[in-house]
């Protein structure tokens, strides 16, 4: 009988508390291996963190901190500057975000607020689709679909109003840092919609009654008292999508027209790190060559590491204030 | 008693309400303007060849990816391998035998790793498999994937585990269960079904990427020999495909994606359903 040999084995267990005995009952035993498996998952980070410093450390000891200001990007005459990358990086993931924050918390806020609980299962669902499609799906539609688009229809009067400014000058061929941030804003806004509507969600509901039953329409409700309630959440769900968007590889090579020079125009190409190194990484020969692709990796993971820690800080202080 | 509303209030009610429907309405479209272009260029482009048939040399039109589509799955079954049991058993530990602050602090460093840009996962697949071994590999591609299923296994495993309820553990225990017989003989088979489809998540998740495939598995015209040689992955052969300029590999990538696409939703859609009707329904 199965139950009398487990009695029997508590039982035994009882009189010999002997670290083998409870070994043979199977507790310890499974208690070591799932204890194991979680410090491997901190040992895999701390051997990321390790692998990037220590396969990094010849151009540091080449170029320094001055490697991060330089914009000199000559594999043939080895000499390396991340600056064009980290600039391209930047420029492309905040004009996402720039396009993706209003869309994003908008219709978050008609998912949380506005929306019958059906409709709004049924559009999350249909958003969280839409996040998991791949980043190359987004880049094979980038080229062949979306940058014709904007070459069409949204460079030529862009130009002829815009065009004055700096950041519209220029001819636009197609692959630029324009068409990069607008495929990155549409791959985060899934992101910043589903945390975003969890973050509201989260918002008591006697805050919204409050403001209702003193008069309040459902819109200044949801402006004035739900969203500066949750608007640590939404800063995080912000944040995350920026950590996504900085870290984004395929759909911004496909699209970015990776070509490593500053340009204060939109409309002309760019680079990015992330892009840079699945171009050249593999067939970069030469130790510095490798090291420095390696140590713009280190720059990128160190950057979206502390973004996303922050993110995560954010969306618990305003959970746990909710619950 | 009513109040009055001015009616400069109720036109901003009005119309930011309307407002963020459209931008709703603006985000999920992009989800069917994504099926409809794959549907019109990708189905169009699709043909028995296709699953069947080698790449052809450069130059050459026809043939198919028969062979990345043996190796997407070549890849995927080491990742999974090398990914599942480590994030599961350690989502064990978290659900059943953690103290609260560790687990608190585990959980955190797992959402860290979640958020690591999977190209820099690639580097370090190449810096400890490739490296060492002196050649690109399928081992290194599962190795990167694997990486990356980690932290989704971590916390689906915990979420699931948790959501069994008290008492059918302490049904077991009353029966003198140990604790281990207990989890493995009660706990998880009762959150099996949310398990499986936690992991089928998982594996969609990173059956799309790329980047870090570019320089582990790097890609092969030709059936690839085995685990320790380069491989061809249907993301890799997209990207390449996508970015040449021969119209007929166009055509191609996008019979590829259309593929990739369908796989990957039908495992979302499909592990989804499974989770809302399960018995250890969730919020998620």
């Amino acid at each position: 009988m199965a139950a009398t040999s487990y009695i029997a084995e508590t039982l035994g267990r009882r009189t010999s508390r002997g670290f083998f005995a409870r070994l043979r009952g199977g507790d310890e035993i499974s208690y070591l291996i799932t204890l194991a498996c979680t410090v491997s998952i901190l040992l895999i980070v701390c051997l990321i963190v390790y692998e990037l410093w220590f396969n990094s450390q010849a151009t540091f000891k080449t170029f320094g901190f001055s490697f991060l200001k330089s914009s000199a990007w000559d594999p043939n005459a080895d000499k390396y500057g991340a600056l064009p990358f980290i600039y391209g990086t930047c420029v492309t993931a905040f004009l996402g975000m720039i396009i993706a924050v209003p869309l994003g918390v908008a219709a978050s806020i008609f998912l949380a607020e506005m929306a019958p609980p059906k409709l709004s299962n049924i559009l999350t669902f249909l958003i969280e689709l839409l996040a998991a499609v791949p980043s190359v799906i987004y880049g094979l539609l980038g080229i062949f679909i979306l940058v014709p688009a904007i070459k069409a229809y949204l460079v030529p009067p862009l130009k002829s109003v815009f065009g004055f400014l700096p950041i519209f000058e220029g001819t636009f061929y197609g692959l630029s840092l324009l068409s990069a941030g607008i495929v990155l804003s549409v791959m985060v806004v899934p992101f910043i919609i589903s945390v975003s509507r969890e973050v509201l969600l989260a918002v008591p509901v006697e805050q919204r009654e409050a403001a209702l039953a003193l008069g309040a329409t459902k819109w200044e409700t949801t402006w004035d008292i739900v969203l500066p309630y949750a608007s640590t959440g939404i800063f995080g769900s912000i944040f995350l999508a920026l950590a996504r968007a900085l870290g984004e590889t395929m759909a911004v090579t496909m699209v970015v027209g990776n070509t490593p020079k500053i340009s204060a125009s939109l409309l002309s190409p760019g680079y990015s790190i992330a892009a840079v190194i699945a171009n050249e990484f593999a067939e970069a020969n030469g130790d510095l060559y490798i090291s420095s692709l390696i140590f713009m990796a280190l720059v990128l993971f160190g950057l979206t590491i502390v973004i996303n820690a922050i993110a995560r800080i954010f969306i618990m202080t305003t959970q746990k204030r909710g619950s | 008693m009513m109040m009055e509303i001015s009616t400069s209030r109720r036109f901003i009610n009005g119309f930011m309400l309307t407002l963020s429907g459209i931008c709703t309405v603006l985000v999920v479209s992009v989800l069917f303007f994504i099926l409809g272009y794959l549907l019109i260029h990708g189905a169009t482009s699709l043909n028995w060849d296709f699953f069947t048939k080698l790449p052809k040399p450069a130059g050459e039109t026809g043939g198919g990816m028969a062979n990345a589509i043996v190796g997407s799955g070549k890849v995927l079954l080491l990742a999974t391998v090398i990914g599942v049991p480590i994030g599961f058993l350690a989502g064990v530990f978290l659900a059943e035998y953690s103290g609260k602050t560790f687990a608190f602090a585990i959980r955190y460093v797992v959402d860290l790793l979640n958020g690591v840009p999977s190209i820099v996962i690639g580097i370090v697949a190449y810096a400890l498999v490739v490296r060492p071994m002196h050649h690109f590999s399928a081992l290194a591609g599962g190795t990167a994937l694997g990486i990356m299923m980690i932290p989704i296994a971590v916390r689906t495993t915990e979420e699931f585990l948790r959501s069994v309820p008290v008492n059918i553990r302490e049904g077991a225990m009353a029966l003198g269960a140990t604790k281990a017989t207990t989890i493995f003989t009660v706990v998880i088979p009762a959150a099996i079904s949310g398990l499986t489809s936690g992991m089928m998540l998982n594996l969609a998740r990173v059956a799309g990427e790329t980047a870090p495939l570019l320089f582990t598995a790097l890609g092969n015209q030709y059936w690839s020999k085995g685990y320790l040689a380069p491989i061809a992955t249907l993301p890799v052969m997209i990207y390449n495909y996508a970015i040449s300029p021969e119209e007929d590999l166009h055509k191609q990538a996008w019979a590829a994606g259309f593929v990739l696409l369908t796989l990957v939703l039908v495992i979302n859609v499909s592990a989804r359903l499974i989770i809302a009707r399960g018995p250890s329904a969730q919020r998620r």
